[in-house]
């Protein structure tokens, strides 16, 4: 990685929301460098401020303290080399494989060219949907329709993913494949992606660091490298340090639980 | 055990042939559309008859459906289509009417806060307005031609169609409208390409509650002032006393009403199949 660039900049970023019964710190004092193309898990229990801070990155919303930087610029609205995968497809249930596909196109610039088609079956290709094109989302499996979703988010080639527990809705044996299909899809068009998850397995098989997040507060307890190799497979999964590392993530999840 | 594979092979290979064998008499009469409810009618107007004659029951009181047939005849088919043509006309320019106010409404209540909490109390409040009370004033106001039974039509029918719409424009899921958002698409494109097609099955079921409802807000215009009009039809045929037509136009009105409803829901079906529930596609 050696000379890589900073993809993602937090500073000191605070997030306050006003709600019905008072003021919900969201998070609290965020700092966190994400390099280009590093693949980062976010790991967290529920209503950690996880989702917040892949919509900060995303422009979605602004920071009410502190700064955030992608590409060393202050992000003040969404930009263009974002993309974004939801923890549910959220499809277009009128519209086929394809037109959801180009659906970014469509919606940005109001008509969708040749150029956009044959970009859109490179990424129908890649996600494993070629010949399901002209299918609706409710003729797709639920991990289909998600290889749809993570395509609509490709189709824009954007250098910086953002996932927000993608994998969630999706039964544990299919979970795993796609998360196989995604790593083989981040080293053949490599990306920064900022992956929020509350599986510990996930996180594992799938980042080069893990950053573990506290809740009410959302705070960083912990941010580490994943002790493992690329490519991945199952039986370095089983290797013991990766096991010990596992069990620590889950120790300081456990802590940071406040329910328990 | 040779033999029993051979005779399960030969029903696989002659099940898609025969047609649902399981099926009981009665589970097939539940399973086709029409004949049930048809037979239930038919048996319904025997009763009636029946009932009518044994009874003898007076025409003005309940005419017999043959009597009611008979009203038919009562006035000329061109009679007939001015009457029919007459309440379709305002029903239908009432119904446009009301669906081209209440998009625009709808859009501005589910896209800002500030407007639906302006608006929307003074929507229920115009619900409220019991419309066969105001007909009367309406009329006065506006004269006796078809522009104040537009009006009523209007009223009645216009306040499913804004709910459901609203409703629908705000069924989008949130991650759609970030997406559209994180595009930085223009605003009218988040309506036109995302929160309408969204909108599209709660807007059918106001469409179709809003069709029956202008049929009723013609006729009730048609009771206050009109010289044609089923709704004028069955007033003077029951001021003259002639129960049995009266009868008829009742049955014209609810074959319109129904007609209608269809035409409503053939439509959706026709254009967005993808917006009915999976089994009924």
């Amino acid at each position: 990685m050696g000379l890589a660039t900073n993809a993602i900049d937090f500073r000191a970023v605070g997030q306050v929301f006003a709600t019905e019964s008072g003021p919900l710190t969201a998070l609290d004092d965020v700092n966190l460098t994400i390099a280009q193309h590093e693949f980062v898990a976010v790991l967290g229990p529920s209503g950690c401020g996880k989702s917040t801070l892949l919509r900060l990155t995303a422009g979605l919303m602004l920071p009410t303290e502190g700064k955030v930087s992608v590409y060393r610029q202050p992000v003040t609205r969404p930009r263009d080399d974002v993309g974004i995968v939801f923890q549910q497809a959220t499809l277009l249930p009128w519209a086929n494989v394809l037109d959801n596909v180009t659906f970014p196109a469509r919606h940005k610039r109001g008509r969708v060219g040749a150029p956009d088609r044959e970009r859109a079956a490179e990424v129908i290709a890649a996600v494993g949907l070629k010949g399901f094109e002209a299918r609706l989302p409710a003729e797709l499996s639920g991990g289909m329709q998600q290889r749809v979703g993570i395509a609509r988010a490709l189709f824009l080639n954007p250098d910086i993913l953002l996932m927000d527990e993608p994998f969630s809705a999706l039964d544990a044996l299919t979970r795993d494949a796609m998360g196989y299909e995604l790593l083989k899809l981040w080293q053949a068009s490599p990306k920064t992606v900022m992956f929020i998850t509350h599986s510990i397995p996930e996180a594992v098989l799938l980042a080069d660091r893990v950053i573990v997040m506290s809740a009410r507060p959302g705070r960083i307890v912990a941010d580490m490298p994943v002790p493992l190799g690329r490519p991945r497979d199952e039986s370095a999964l089983r290797a013991p340090e990766v096991q010990d590392f596992a069990a620590h993530l889950r120790e300081l999840l456990i802590a940071k639980e406040p329910s328990l | 055990m040779s033999a029993n594979a051979d005779t399960s092979a030969k029903a696989a290979l002659t099940q898609p042939m025969r047609e649902a064998p399981s099926l009981s008499l009665t589970e097939r009469l539940i399973v086709m559309p029409v004949v049930l409810p048809l037979l239930t009618f038919v048996i319904i107007l025997v009763l009636w008859e029946a009932a009518t004659r044994v009874f003898a029951i007076p025409s003005f009181i309940l005419p017999a459906p043959t009597r009611i047939i008979e009203g038919f005849s009562a006035v000329t088919p061109s009679r007939w289509s001015a009457h029919v043509w007459a309440t379709l006309r305002v029903a239908l320019i009432g119904y446009l009417v009301a669906i081209a106010v209440s998009l625009p409404i709808a859009i501005g209540l589910a896209k800002s806060r500030l407007m639906s909490r302006a608006l929307y109390p003074l929507l229920v409040v115009i619900q409220s307005v019991p419309v066969v009370a105001v007909a009367p004033i309406i009329i006065v106001v506006l004269g006796t031609d078809d522009a104040p039974r537009v009006v009523i039509t209007f009223m009645i029918a216009f306040f499913p169609l804004v709910v459901s719409m609203t409703t629908g424009l705000m069924a989008t899921p949130p991650e759609l409208i970030e997406l559209s958002r994180s595009l930085r698409a223009p605003q009218y494109r988040e309506i036109t390409q995302i929160r309408l097609p969204y909108a599209v099955p709660y807007i059918f079921s106001g469409l179709k509650i809003s069709v029956t409802l202008a049929v009723i807000g013609a006729v009730v215009a048609e009771f206050v002032a009109a010289d044609v009009g089923i709704g004028f039809f069955i007033q003077f045929s029951t001021s003259m006393f002639r129960l049995p037509q009266a009868w008829a136009g009742l049955v014209v009105l609810v074959a319109m009403s129904l007609f209608l409803f269809q035409v409503v829901s053939l439509s959706q079906r026709l254009f967005f199949p993808w917006s009915l529930p999976k089994e009924r596609r």
